[in-house]
C-alpha cells in the first residue's frame, strides 16, 4: 500500500484488526536509527534516537558508507551515553573463509569501546562473539530472512536476545511470532528496501563482479530491464520497462499497530543517507511515539509529521509487507524523481538570545531572498525569508557560497545548536 | 585412493527420474513448492514414496528439498512432513531455515540434513556451526571460487556438495514482480501466468547477449543466471580434492538435455576414477553438451575462476 501526502484523514489508521503482542524487555519501543558517520550519529541521537547502528571498518554491508574507526566509535559511545542512548555495530556480512581471521580481535575491540550490540547474519560471528566478547549482545540481522516463530525460537535458544525479522513479515505474522516466543523483535519501519529476500540476491555478483553479501551491492534491482516472452520483447521501446525496484518503506501511519503488536525496536534504514534525512525522519518518529505514549486513547497522526517525512523522502513511500503483499503500485516503473523539493542548507552552531542572531554552518548553497525553514528536535519549526546575512567579519553576503562557512542570520524565532536549516530547491 | 563422488541431479517427474537413473545419476533432489524452492518439478509425498521405491533397489539416493524460507503457516506441518519423509525411506533432507532443524530433532532424529542456505553458505566455519547443530552435509554457495572450494574442502568436517552444471538462482523475491509489472502496464491478463513454463526472461540494455530467465511460483519471483555452469572439462579438479557430491541442476531444462548432461558427467567421473593418475580429459566428451546447449545461453565456469570485489 502506498503512502501519499494527501491521504491524511485525521484518523489513526485504516487497519481493522489490531494485533496484540507483548514487548519483551522494553516498556516502550526503541527508536533505532542509522548513522553513516560520527556526525550523523550525533544528529540521530540529538533528534531522538534511543539507539543508533553504525558500520566499522570490516564485516559490514555498506563498504561505501563512511564507516567508523574504533576511536570514532569510542567518541560515538561517549556522546550516546550523555543521552542514555546505545550504539550497535552492523557486522552483518556472510563471511567467506578469508574473513574469519581477525574476527576475534575485531569483536573484542567493539566490546572494549563500549558498543552495546552487534547486528549479525552469519552464525559464526554470533558464536565467536559469545566466546570472546560476551558483553556484546548479538542481534540477528534481517539478512537471515527470518519469517517464522520456530526459527526465532531457535535463535533465542542460541542465546540471542533480539531478532530483526525479514522485511517480508506482516503484522499478522509478527503477532504469531510474539505469541510463541518471548524475545525482542526489531522491525524495519522506514527507508529503502531490498525487493528480494535480504541476502537472497547476487545480481551484483553477476552483473558487476561485486559481492552483494559482503557490501558490494550495485543496486541492480533498480536498473531497468526489458521483459521477453517467446524471444520477443513484451513492450516496445519507450514504454515503462520492467524493474524490481521497490518504493521506500514508511510506517508512520501505523505506529499504534506497531506498538500494539509488540515490536520492540523500530528501525530506520539508511547508513548512506544524509544528516538531514536521518535527523528529519528520527525527529518525526520520536514525536509520534512520545505523543502516543502520552495519551494512547487520543493519539492522532499529525499532518505536519507526514509533511516532514515527505520533505526528507528520496522515493515514493509504501507500507511494504505489513498489511499486504506489495503489488504494481509499490514499485517504481517511471524514472525516479526526487519527490521532495527541499534540500539541506545548514546547521545552527550558535544562537544569541539577546540579538536573535544565529550562526549557521553552510552545508549547501543558499542566498538572500530565499525561503528557508528552521527545524529542531521535538517539532521546533518555522519558515522565514533570508533578508540579511553576514560572515564572521560582519561583511554583508548575498549568498552562502562556501561549504562550512559561518553565516550570521537573524532568525524569526529562537533556535538551538544542531537545529537544521533547509531550503526550498530552486526549480531548474 | 580417491573416493568416487556422488553424481546428484534433479528431476521434474518420475519418468525423468527413471531416465536419469539409466543415464547414470547416483542421487536426486526432489520435493514440492510448499517446503522446497526452485524445484525442477513437483513431487508430493506419494510421488516421493514412489521415487524411493524406484531408486533404492538401484542404490540411488533420494533427497528432499525443505530449503524454503519457512513461514509461520508451514511450521506446524513440518514435523509430520519430516516424519513422513523418514518413513518413506528418504536419504536426506536439504534445509536452510533453522525451523527445519528444530522440527527434525524430534520428528526425524536420524534424517541426514544437508545445510543449504543458497548464496549465503559461504564458509567452513559457519558450516561447522551447523554441523554441531545437526547438519550432515554442506552445500556450497555457487558464488564461491575454486580457491575457496579447496579451502572449504580442506577444513570441512562434513561432506560437501558443489554444483557443477546448469543455471543458478541469482535473485529471489516474495513479490510477484512479473504480474506487478503487467498490472502497471494495465495488461494483467496478457500472460495468464508467469510460471516457469512461459520461457520469460529479462535483459538489461548494456548486456544484450545475456538472457536472465524469470518466473513466479508460490514462493515468489525467481531470476536465474544467463549462463549455465559447465565444469565437465575441469571436473577432475573437484575430484582430486575429494568433493563428495557433484550436482547437475536440471531446472528449466528438457529431459533430453538433462540426460545428455548426466551421461557426460557419468562418463567423466568413471574415466577419472578408473585411473586418476593417467586421466586426461577428451574434448569430444564435451561435444554432446555443446550440441544440446541453447546457443543463447553461454556455457561457463560460473564463479570457479573469478575474483570478486566488495
Amino acid at each position: 500500500m502506498t503512502v501519499a501526502e494527501s491521504t491524511y484523514s485525521g484518523a489513526t489508521s485504516s487497519v481493522k484488526t489490531r494485533y496484540q503482542g507483548k514487548r519483551h524487555r522494553l516498556d516502550r519501543p526503541e527508536l533505532l536509527a542509522p548513522a553513516g558517520n560520527l556526525e550523523k550519529l550525533k544528529f540521530a541521537i540529538h533528534y531522538g534516537a534511543d539507539a543508533v547502528y553504525i558500520g566499522g571498518q570490516k564485516y559490514g554491508l555498506r563498504s561505501n558508507a563512511g564507516n567508523f574507526s574504533f576511536e570514532e566509535m569510542r567518541e560515538g559511545v561517549e556522546f550516546a551515553n550523555r543521552y542514555g542512548a546505545k550504539v550497535f555495530v552492523a557486522t552483518n556480512i556472510y563471511a567467506h573463509n578469508e574473513d574469519i581471521g581477525g574476527l576475534e580481535e575485531y569483536l573484542r575491540n567493539l566490546e572494549e569501546v563500549g558498543i552495546s550490540a552487534i547486528i549479525v547474519a552469519d552464525p559464526i560471528i554470533i558464536e565467536t562473539a559469545a566466546r570472546v566478547a560476551p558483553k556484546l549482545e548479538a542481534h540477528l540481522s534481517t539478512q537471515q530472512s527470518t519469517l517464522n516463530w520456530q526459527a526465532v525460537q531457535f535463535w533465542k535458544e542460541e542465546g540471542l536476545p533480539r531478532v530483526v525479522l525479514a522485511r517480508e513479515t506482516s503484522f499478522e505474522e509478527i503477532a504469531e511470532i510474539k505469541k510463541h516466543v518471548d524475545i525482542e523483535i526489531e522491525a524495519f519501519i522506514h527507508g529503502a528496501m531490498c525487493s528480494s529476500f535480504s541476502g537472497r540476491c547476487v545480481l551484483s555478483n553477476h552483473f558487476t563482479d561485486r559481492d552483494s553479501n559482503r557490501g558490494g551491492c550495485s543496486q541492480s534491482c533498480r536498473w531497468k530491464y526489458d521483459l521477453f516472452v517467446d524471444d520477443m520483447p513484451m513492450y516496445p521501446e519507450g514504454e515503462d520497462q520492467f524493474t524490481m525496484g521497490s518504493k521506500d518503506l514508511c510506517m508512520i501511519e501505523y505506529l499504534p499497530e506497531l506498538i500494539d503488536v509488540g515490536v520492540d525496536s523500530f528501525k530506520i534504514e539508511g547508513r548512506m543517507k544524509s544528516i538531514h534525512y536521518v535527523a528529519t525522519v528520527v525527529n518525526v518518529y520520536r514525536q509520534a511515539i512520545d505523543s502516543y505514549f502520552e495519551d494512547p486513547e487520543n493519539f492522532v497522526l499529525k499532518q505536519e509529521w507526514l509533511d516532514e517525512i515527505f520533505k526528507a523522502a528520496n522515493r515514493p513511500l509504501n507500507t511494504g509487507f505489513f498489511l499486504d503483499t506489495p503489488g504494481a503500485e509499490d514499485h517504481i516503473y517511471e524514472p525516479e524523481d526526487k519527490p521532495a523539493p527541499y534540500d539541506f542548507a545548514g546547521v545552527v552552531l550558535e544562537y544569541n538570545e539577546e540579538t536573535g542572531i544565529a550562526v549557521v554552518q553552510q552545508r549547501n548553497y543558499f542566498k538572500l531572498g530565499q525561503e528557508v525553514e528552521f527545524v529542531g528536535p521535538g517539532g521546533r519549526f518555522f519558515k522565514q525569508t533570508i533578508t540579511q546575512m553576514t560572515d564572521d567579519k560582519g561583511q554583508e553576503l548575498d549568498a552562502a557560497r562556501h561549504p562550512l562557512q559561518r553565516i550570521h542570520i537573524r532568525t524569526l524565532a529562537p533556535v538551538e545548536p544542531m537545529d537544521m536549516l533547509r531550503k526550498l530547491m530552486i526549480k531548474k | 585412493m580417491a573416493v568416487k563422488p556422488e553424481l546428484l541431479t534433479t528431476a521434474s517427474s518420475l519418468e525423468e527420474l527413471e531416465r536419469l537413473i539409466a543415464a547414470g545419476a547416483d542421487a536426486f533432489l526432489i520435493g514440492e513448492a510448499r517446503y522446497g524452492m526452485r524445484l525442477a518439478g513437483q513431487f508430493d509425498l506419494d510421488m516421493i514414496k514412489q521415487a524411493v521405491k524406484l531408486a533404492a533397489p538401484q542404490g540411488v539416493n533420494i533427497y528432499v528439498s525443505v530449503n524454503n524460507l519457512i513461514e509461520n503457516k508451514v511450521v506446524e506441518s513440518l514435523p509430520s512432513y519430516l516424519q513422513a519423509l523418514a518413513e518413506a525411506g528418504v536419504n536426506g533432507v536439504m534445509f536452510g531455515d533453522p525451523a527445519v532443524l528444530m522440527a527434525a530433532r524430534s520428528a526425524a532424529p536420524n534424517m541426514p540434513l544437508h545445510w543449504n542456505a543458497e548464496m549465503t553458505s559461504t564458509n567452513y566455519a559457519t558450516a561447522e556451526y551447523w554441523r554441531k547443530r545437526g547438519a550432515t552435509r554442506f552445500v556450497l554457495a555457487r558464488e564461491l571460487n575454486m580457491e575457496q572450494v579447496i579451502e572449504i574442502k580442506e577444513n570441512s568436517t562434513m561432506p560437501i556438495e558443489v554444483q557443477v552444471h546448469g543455471l543458478t538462482n541469482i535473485y529471489h523475491s516474495k513479490r510477484s514482480l512479473v504480474n506487478s509489472y503487467l498490472d502497471h502496464q494495465e495488461d494483467s491478463g496478457k500472460l495468464g501466468s508467469a510460471s516457469k513454463e512461459q520461457g520469460l526472461y529479462v535483459m538489461e540494455a548494456e548486456r544484450k547477449d545475456e538472457r536472465f530467465p524469470i518466473y513466479e511460483d508460490a514462493n515468489g519471483t525467481h531470476i536465474l543466471s544467463s549462463d549455465d555452469i559447465c565444469m565437465l572439462e575441469n571436473l577432475h579438479e573437484l575430484m582430486e580434492i575429494g568433493v563428495e557430491s557433484l550436482k547437475i541442476e536440471g531446472l528449466l531444462k528438457s529431459v533430453e538435455y538433462n540426460e545428455i548432461a548426466v551421461r557426460a558427467y557419468r562418463n567423466v567421473i568413471d574415466a577419472y576414477m578408473a585411473d586418476p593418475e593417467g586421466y586426461r580429459f577428451q574434448d569430444e566428451w564435451l561435444e554432446p553438451i555443446t550440441e544440446a546447449q541453447d546457443q543463447k545461453r553461454e556455457l561457463s565456469f560460473g564463479f570457479f575462476y573469478k575474483e570478486q570485489v566488495y
